[in-house]
């Protein structure tokens, strides 16, 4: 395996993914985190303390679990769902939804139907810490860590919450 | 010349088992002894040759019943099986309660030419335990064992009269038998299954021990008073076992059988909720079974029946409390009897052979292999083993498919032909 | 849940019921939504073939089924003439070929899950066979429990009536010994088992006697279109041994609970003042048993290994 982010290239890149989005919309307000399970959670929560460290904003976290809203069931089986549970209503708010790795983008569909089925969201954004391109969807991330152009046959592993960085493993 | 010569094998013979040849002429066997010449000879090394065996209880569905058996495909599963005659339980439709329908009964056997077919008769008339069925014209059509078996006859009084009646047709040579499938209606009313710890678990009606218990103890009685030759039908508990043995102490002239499935099936089968565990009487617990193995192996239980029931797999592919009772049983009692108990080869056709033709009063069958004896045989290799899956019977209703057994019928030889052989024996 | 089916509880590992159970409440969260529905059964077809009469379990598969965004296929024997006189097998054969992708069955012949299970390829819901198992009744029963009292360990808890023929008791007391409850059963002899060989419970004549060290009691119906009232000399003596009237109620701690599967013979097993307290989970089991039966079409539908 290939290590392209270290632990301090992800910590940068939280920092700067925080301060494009308060930029983006105007301090921080009626802006809710949305966490795609599993690893998008801890990343929307560590840019959530970075927003309220230099802007002191408390932005509300949310997660959010897509089992119920795949299209690709039958190929790979769920075998735990996790929870979905935003705090506040989304309904009229810019939602930031966050993930890990953007890949095909069906995920992201997935969690825009979930998204949509808690309520109506002014505006829907997406923070990814990668995105390695192979888009199947005309989907886009409106914040990126790291641009990681890679082949179908490589897997991109991201570790986060210690030893935190980010592999590539050819397969 | 002999039309026929079993070669290599162990012969059974009055004195015991001897190394030898058997040379069959005719309808006979004509020699038995090492070292025969023939051209046409079946190669029968490590097997065992013994009498043809003799099914007490089968069901062969004609007339009446054709789509799940009949006497042709009966008899020719029953050749399969090993078995040179077979007693054919008169609840067909109509039953067999007169003589015509005895008559027609055996003549369909003889007619097949594959095993000696014995009507039974009903002991009372339609089955419907009001009145005697015509005994004495059943007698005359050579009915000699009395059954109204698929039911009891719960009158006492009606069964009294039946054993007197019968018992005065007997003679010292020539008797007749009154059998009786034990089933207290009152008691079994409603159950499909041994009531026991397994259907309480499951909350299926259960039928109580006790049902087959106070008809067998309750029959002893009348065979006390009368001296009728009784002859307990499928029997299933520890407790009956123990009545028939007092009985037997007591000097009465009394006579049981087992059926193979009950030596070795409990009523643990049923949590599967397959109907092939779905029999009368019901499959009781793994005790029951070792004590029916164990009077199987001392005698009490005198011999093996298989209660052949046929059923057409419409009627068994159905949830198990809708689906009738009974399984097959001729062509694989044999096997299931060698793979369930440790019985050594004499004992073994003592009770699948010897005893049940003395009982029918069949004097053709159940006689050890001599010159002179009436060449019904059968060839039973005892190691082979084998997977339960294909059948002559026309039914499929077995609770041994895919089981693998041990011990297998090679040939079957019927008044001196060949009815059954396997692939092996054909070579 | 390792096999295609759900037919018993009996047998089932404590971490697969509690794996159910945890699923379920991913979808009490659904249905607590303004739009209490998913897409993720979208495009399946779950069949209901009840051929005993009930409505309130079969309206909760279905509900269970459109949340999921499935369709449904309603089987009821006498309401077609296409299936008079035909056969339990060629019914659910010609119901695959028709597209059904799952099946709810319930059947008075135990058993009859099973069977069906045999006969096709898709996977079985036993809703109610005989009197030996209604597992999704036992699941939304465990699963109200924990809700109220986070987990069975140590609970005490006793089940009331005719448990002889009753499939909800048997589920409810593999569902609830297995999670580490310790159930009493009570009730006269002639409606309990008859051989409770190995089954890891208390007895009692005397509802009296056990009433007021309960966390939950569980009451049955009397089943007279089972033929349960012909097992006790009148409904009156019952009702005064065994019935939850107002009396035993207020013995009964503050804290304990009530449940009935329903529906209730107000009168009868309970008094109308107890099914309307607060103490009584009735209500909150009904909408449990719509979140569990989601998990369980979920589980057999939406998760297909390989």
């Amino acid at each position: 395996m290939t290590r392209v982010m270290e632990e301090g290239d992800v910590r940068r890149a939280l920092r700067r993914i925080a301060h494009e989005i308060v930029e983006r919309n105007r301090g921080g307000e009626n802006v809710v985190l949305v966490g795609i399970h599993t690893l998008g959670v801890p990343l929307a929560e560590a840019i959530a303390a970075a927003i309220d460290e230099f802007e002191a904003v408390k932005v509300p976290v949310g997660e959010l679990d897509i089992g119920l809203y795949r299209d690709d069931l039958h190929r790979r089986p769920i075998h735990r769902l996790g929870r979905t549970m935003v705090p506040v209503d989304v309904t009229g708010q810019t939602v930031v939804l966050v993930d890990d790795v953007l890949h095909t983008g069906r995920t992201v569909r997935a969690a825009l139907d979930a998204l949509l089925d808690l309520g109506r969201p002014e505006r829907i954004e997406l923070a990814v810490l990668v995105d390695r391109g192979h888009r199947q969807l005309p989907l886009r991330a409106d914040y990126v860590g790291k641009n990681l152009p890679t082949s179908s046959d490589e897997r991109v592993v991201v570790r986060f919450g210690g030893d935190d960085g980010v592999w590539i493993e050819h397969l | 010349m002999a039309d026929l010569v079993l070669k290599g094998g162990t012969v059974f013979g009055p004195e015991g088992a001897v190394a030898a040849d058997v040379a069959v002429s005719g309808t006979q066997v004509r020699a038995v002894e090492p070292g025969i010449d023939a051209e046409n000879a079946i190669d029968v090394t490590g097997c065992w040759v013994g009498p043809g065996l003799v099914d007490l209880h089968s069901h062969l569905r004609q007339p009446g019943q054709e789509w799940k058996e009949d006497i042709a495909s009966g008899s020719s599963a029953a050749a399969a099986g090993g078995f040179t005659a077979l007693v054919a339980m008169p609840n067909t439709d109509p039953p067999i309660d007169s003589g015509h329908l005895a008559r027609y009964v055996a003549e369909r056997g003889f007619n097949g030419g594959l095993a000696e077919v014995m009507p039974a008769g009903c002991i009372t008339l339609g089955r419907r335990g009001e009145a005697l069925a015509h005994l004495d014209e059943l007698w005359e059509a050579g009915v000699r064992i009395f059954t109204d078996d698929g039911d009891t006859v719960s009158d006492a009084g009606l069964l009294r009269r039946a054993m007197e009646y019968l018992g005065s047709l007997t003679t010292d040579d020539d008797a007749v038998v009154v059998a009786q499938h034990a089933e207290d209606a009152g008691l079994a009313r409603g159950g499909h299954m041994h009531e026991g710890s397994v259907s309480s678990r499951l909350g299926m009606r259960g039928i109580p021990a006790l049902a087959e218990e106070v008809v067998v103890s309750r029959d002893l009685a009348l065979v006390q008073l009368t001296g009728c030759r009784y002859h307990c039908q499928h029997i299933s508990t520890a407790a009956t076992v123990e009545l028939i043995r007092n009985a037997k102490r007591a000097a009465l002239p009394v006579t049981a059988e087992v059926t193979p499935h009950h030596l070795t099936l409990d009523h643990g089968a049923v949590l599967s909720m397959d109907p092939r565990y779905k029999m009368y009487p019901p499959l009781r617990t793994a005790e029951d079974a070792a004590a029916l193995r164990e009077a199987l192996a001392d005698g009490t239980i005198d011999a093996v029946a298989t209660d052949h029931a046929p059923h057409a797999s419409h009627e068994t592919e159905v949830p198990f409390e809708e689906a009738p009772r009974g399984v097959i049983g001729l062509e694989t009692a044999a096997a299931v009897v060698l793979t369930a108990t440790d019985l050594d080869p004499v004992t073994f056709f003592e009770r699948m052979a010897v005893a049940p033709a003395r009982i029918a009063g069949l004097a053709e069958h159940g006689r050890w292999v001599e010159p002179g004896a009436p060449a019904n045989l059968v060839v039973f290799d005892p190691e082979s083993r084998w997977t339960v899956d294909r059948f002559k019977s026309k039914a499929r209703n077995s609770p041994f498919i895919g089981t693998e057994l041990r011990g297998r019928v090679l040939a079957t030889v019927f008044n001196g032909r060949v009815t059954f052989q396997t692939e092996r024996a054909l070579r | 849940m390792t096999t295609t089916h759900l037919l018993t509880l009996d047998g089932m590992e404590r971490s697969d019921i509690e794996d159910l159970l945890d699923l379920a409440d991913e979808f009490v969260e659904v249905l607590a939504r303004d739009i209490p529905k998913v897409p993720a059964l979208r495009g399946k077809i779950v069949a209901t073939l009840f051929f005993e009469p009930s409505t309130r379990t079969r309206l909760s598969f279905e509900a269970a089924a459109k949340a999921l965004s499935a369709d449904t296929m309603s089987f009821a024997p006498g309401t077609s003439a296409v299936t008079k006189g035909e056969s339990l097998k060629d019914t659910v054969q010609t119901l695959e070929a028709m597209g059904a992708d799952l099946m709810v069955v319930r059947h008075e012949a135990t058993g009859a899950a099973w069977r069906v299970a045999s006969w096709v390829g898709v996977p079985i819901v036993n809703g109610g066979d005989g009197a030996h198992q209604h597992p999704t009744q036992g699941l939304l029963d465990a699963l109200t429990l924990r809700h109220r009292f986070g987990k069975l360990d140590g609970l005490q808890m006793a089940v009331v009536g005719d448990i002889r023929h009753s499939r909800v008791a048997r589920s409810l007391i593999t569902a609830c010994t297995t999670l580490g409850a310790r159930v009493t059963l009570v009730g006269p002899p002639t409606l309990l088992p008859l051989d409770m060989t190995g089954w890891p419970v208390e007895i009692s004549g005397s509802l009296d006697e056990v009433i007021g060290d309960l966390d939950a009691i569980y009451m049955l119906r009397v089943q007279a279109e089972r033929g349960g009232s012909s097992m006790f000399p009148s409904l009156p003596e019952y009702v005064a041994r065994f019935g939850m009237d107002r009396a035993r109620f207020e013995r009964l701690r503050p804290d304990a609970v009530v449940l009935h599967p329903g529906p209730i013979n107000r009168g009868i097993e309970l008094s109308p003042e107890v099914a309307d307290d607060q103490r009584s989970l009735i209500l909150p089991q009904v909408a449990n048993g719509v979140a569990v039966r989601m998990a369980v079409l979920f589980r057999l539908l939406g998760d297909h290994s390989g």
